[in-house]
C-alpha cells in the first residue's frame, strides 16, 4: 500500500483580490474589537465600585451615595418591568403585522407598508417619548384604571393608596409608571422585531404553502400549519431581539417615568427606574466614584443584553428558518 | 350566474348543472361503508370549458375545452412553456393565488362550475387533490401527520380508531405503506425523494378527493422511484379520475388513457391542438405538430 497523503493547496489571493479581503477580514475584526472594548472598559471601570459594594450592590435598592448606600436591585427590576410591559404589547403587535405584510396584504401595498414599518424603526426614541408623555400616558391611565378595576387581584396590578371606585380618580398615581413607558417603549422594539419575522416568514417554502392549500386549507390555516411552525425561530430570535432593545431603552424611559427607588411588581403604579435611565439622570452631576457605580450598573445592563442578544441569535440560528436572517 | 367574474363568456353547461345534484365534497369518509344516504361518489368527472388564463396584460391560454372523464387518466402534453400547468392549476384554483392572474371559462366538477360564485374555494381544492413537482411534505411533520394534514386543515374530525384506518388506507393506495408502516412517527422528510412524493400522493387521496392532479409528479425523481408512481398512479386511477403533466413521453404513452397535446406557437397563448385516446395521439396523430412532438422531432 502506497504512502497517500493529502496534498497541500495553495489559496493565496493576489492583488485587488488580497486587498479586498484582508481589508474585509480588519474591518470584520474591528466589530469584535469594538464590542470586547465596551465590555472590557465597563468591566474595568465597574471593579472598584463591585468591589466595595460587593453583593450587596444586587440586592440593595436605593441609590443614595450621599449615604454610601448604592445598589442596583429596584432598577433592574424597573428595567425588566418596562421590557415586559413592552413586549407584551410588541410581541402580538409585531407577529400581526409581519403576517400580515407577508402574507395577507395586497402586493400594491405590501411594499408601502414594509417602508412604513421600516420608518417607525428610524423615528428618534426622543420623539417616541414625547408621543408617550402627551399622547399616550393620558389614556394609558385610563387603561391602568380599567386593569386594576378588573385584574387589580393579580399583585402587578395592584395600586396603592388608591380607590379604583371613587367618585374621582386619583390620575397621578397611575401615570409615570412602567406601564405607560413600556408602551412607548414597544413602538419602538416594533418594527425591529418586525422586521425580523416578516423576513422569516417570506422566507417560508412556496411549495409548503400550496401543498396547504391545495389540500382545501384556509389562508389562516395555511399560516397556523406552515408559515408559523417555518418561522417559529424567528419570531423567537425577533422576540428576543426586540427585548434586548428594550431592556436598553433611556430616553423615553426618562421621559415618562417619574423615577423611584422601590423594587415593585406593581407596572401600572407611578414611579419606576430603569437602569439606562438610571444612568442618564445621574451622569451629569457624579463624582467620580459615582461615575463607577454608574458604570457598574451599565456593565450588568451590557452583560445582560449580550446573553439575551446571543440567546436571540441562537435560536435563530438553529431554528430551519434562520438560514439567511441575518439577526 | 350573472356576476361571476370568471363567466365571461357564454356558459353552456347549465341545463347539464341544473340536474346534475351532487354534493360538492363527499361528505369525508365514512369508511367504506356510509350507513345512510345515496353512496358518495368517489371520482367524478372534470370539463373544461373555453377557458381562457392571463398573467398580467399576458394571455397563456386561449378558450381551451378538454373533457377530462371520471376514472381515467388523463395526460396533459406539450413544451416547456405551453399552458399546460397553467390549465392544470385552473383546474382546482390554484392559479389565483398568483397576483396577476387572470381566467375566464368555466371549469365544471360533475357538472357543477368550481368557479360559481355560491362554491367555496375551499371547498374546490377538497375535492380537487394536487401533487405538486417537487414534492413537499411537510417537514415538521410526522409521516402519519402529513397523511391526515388533509383533515387536520379542513377542520373534518374523525374518530381515532378510523385515523389509523385511514392512514394505512391512504398509505396503501399510494404503494408507501410496506415501506412505513413501522415508523409512521418519524418525520416526513426523512423519506427519499420518491418516498416524499408517495407521501404526499397518501396526504392527497386522505381527503378523498374526487380527481388528483399531479403536475410533473416525477420530473424530481430518479427512474425506480418513477416507475414506483407511475404504478400507484395506475392502481389508484380507478377510484380518482387523474389529470397529470408530464414532459415525459413514454410515462404519458404508459399511465394515460387519454392524452392533450398543448402547444403554443411563438408569441401566442397556448391551445390544445389535438386530443383524444393516448394510442391514436402517439400512433395515429391527425395532426402533423403533435406527430413531431411525440417522436421528439421540437419540445
Amino acid at each position: 500500500m502506497a504512502d497517500v497523503r493529502p496534498r497541500k493547496l495553495s489559496r493565496r489571493s493576489t492583488g485587488a483580490d488580497a486587498v479586498f479581503e484582508h481589508g474585509a477580514r480588519a474591518v470584520g475584526a474591528s466589530v469584535l474589537v469594538i464590542t470586547g472594548g465596551v465590555g472590557v472598559f465597563l468591566a474595568w471601570q465597574a471593579y472598584p465600585t463591585l468591589k466595595r459594594y460587593g453583593l450587596s450592590f444586587f440586592t440593595e435598592s436605593q441609590w443614595a451615595p450621599d449615604q454610601d448606600v448604592i445598589g442596583i436591585a429596584a432598577v433592574l427590576t424597573g428595567t425588566v418591568s418596562v421590557a415586559l410591559v413592552a413586549m407584551t404589547f410588541a410581541f402580538p403587535l409585531s407577529v400581526l403585522v409581519a403576517l400580515y405584510i407577508s402574507e395577507y396584504a395586497p402586493a400594491r401595498i405590501r411594499s408601502t407598508l414594509v417602508s412604513l414599518v421600516d420608518l417607525m424603526a428610524a423615528v428618534p426614541s426622543i420623539v417616541y417619548g414625547l408621543w408617550g408623555f402627551f399622547l399616550i400616558m393620558p389614556y394609558a391611565a385610563e387603561l391602568a384604571l380599567w386593569l386594576q378595576r378588573n385584574f387589580g387581584w393579580l399583585p402587578f396590578f395592584k395600586v396603592e393608596n388608591t380607590d379604583p371606585d371613587a367618585a374621582v380618580w386619583d390620575t397621578s398615581r397611575y401615570v409615570a409608571s412602567a406601564f405607560c413607558a413600556g408602551i412607548a417603549v414597544a413602538m419602538m422594539v416594533m418594527p425591529m422585531a418586525c422586521a425580523v419575522m416578516r423576513q422569516v416568514f417570506s422566507q417560508t417554502p412556496q411549495g409548503e404553502k400550496e401543498a396547504a392549500l391545495a389540500l382545501g386549507a384556509t389562508r389562516w390555516g395555511m399560516v397556523t400549519s406552515v408559515v408559523l411552525p417555518f418561522g417559529r425561530g424567528g419570531v423567537i430570535g425577533g422576540t428576543m431581539l426586540g427585548l434586548g432593545r428594550a431592556l436598553g431603552e433611556t430616553i423615553a424611559v426618562v421621559l415618562i417615568v417619574s423615577p423611584a427607588f422601590e423594587i415593585k411588581p406593581r407596572i401600572l403604579e407611578v414611579g419606576t427606574s430603569t437602569v439606562s435611565s438610571l444612568i442618564a439622570g445621574r451622569f451629569g452631576e457624579a463624582s467620580t466614584s459615582q461615575l463607577s457605580a454608574l458604570l457598574a450598573a451599565g456593565f450588568v445592563l451590557f452583560v445582560i443584553t449580550l446573553i439575551v442578544n446571543t440567546l436571540a441569535a441562537v435560536v435563530v440560528n438553529r431554528s430551519r428558518s434562520g438560514a439567511g436572517t441575518d439577526a | 350566474m350573472t356576476g361571476d367574474r370568471t363567466d365571461v363568456l357564454p356558459s353552456i353547461g347549465d341545463q347539464h348543472a341544473s340536474t346534475t345534484v351532487i354534493p360538492a365534497v363527499p361528505a369525508v369518509p365514512a369508511i367504506p361503508a356510509a350507513p345512510s344516504g345515496p353512496p358518495v361518489p368517489t371520482t367524478a368527472s372534470l370539463e373544461a370549458e373555453r377557458v381562457s388564463a392571463w398573467f398580467g396584460q399576458r394571455k397563456v391560454l386561449d378558450r381551451v375545452s378538454l373533457e377530462m372523464p371520471a376514472g381515467r387518466v388523463t395526460a396533459l402534453i406539450g413544451p416547456s412553456g405551453c399552458g399546460k400547468s397553467t390549465f392544470l392549476r385552473i383546474l382546482n384554483r390554484m392559479h389565483e393565488l398568483v397576483p396577476s392572474a387572470a381566467l375566464a371559462g368555466e371549469v365544471r366538477l360533475d357538472g357543477q362550475d368550481i368557479y360559481a360564485p355560491e362554491r367555496r374555494l375551499t371547498d374546490a381544492r377538497k375535492a380537487i387533490g394536487m401533487v405538486f413537482q417537487k414534492p413537499n411534505p411537510f417537514p415538521a411533520m410526522s409521516i402519519q401527520d402529513n397523511v391526515l394534514a388533509g383533515l387536520r386543515l379542513t377542520g373534518t374530525k374523525i374518530g381515532k380508531g378510523e385515523r389509523e384506518g385511514l392512514v394505512e388506507e391512504s398509505l396503501v393506495r399510494a404503494g408507501l405503506w410496506l415501506e412505513v408502516k413501522d415508523r409512521l412517527k418519524q418525520p416526513g422528510s426523512a423519506l427519499s425523494g420518491g418516498q416524499q412524493q408517495r407521501l404526499c400522493i397518501a396526504r392527497s387521496l386522505a381527503v378523498r378527493p374526487r380527481v388528483l392532479l399531479m403536475d410533473e409528479p416525477c420530473s424530481a425523481l430518479d427512474p425506480t422511484s418513477t416507475r414506483v408512481v407511475e404504478e400507484t398512479i395506475q392502481q389508484i386511477a380507478a377510484d380518482v379520475t387523474i389529470v397529470i403533466v408530464t414532459h415525459n413521453m413514454q410515462q404519458a404513452h404508459r399511465v394515460s388513457h387519454q392524452c392533450a397535446f398543448f402547444l403554443a406557437a411563438h408569441g401566442t397563448p397556448g391551445v390544445i391542438v389535438e386530443h383524444g385516446p393516448t394510442d391514436t395521439i402517439f400512433d395515429n396523430p391527425q395532426d402533423q405538430r403533435t406527430s413531431d412532438y411525440v417522436n421528439g422531432r421540437f419540445g
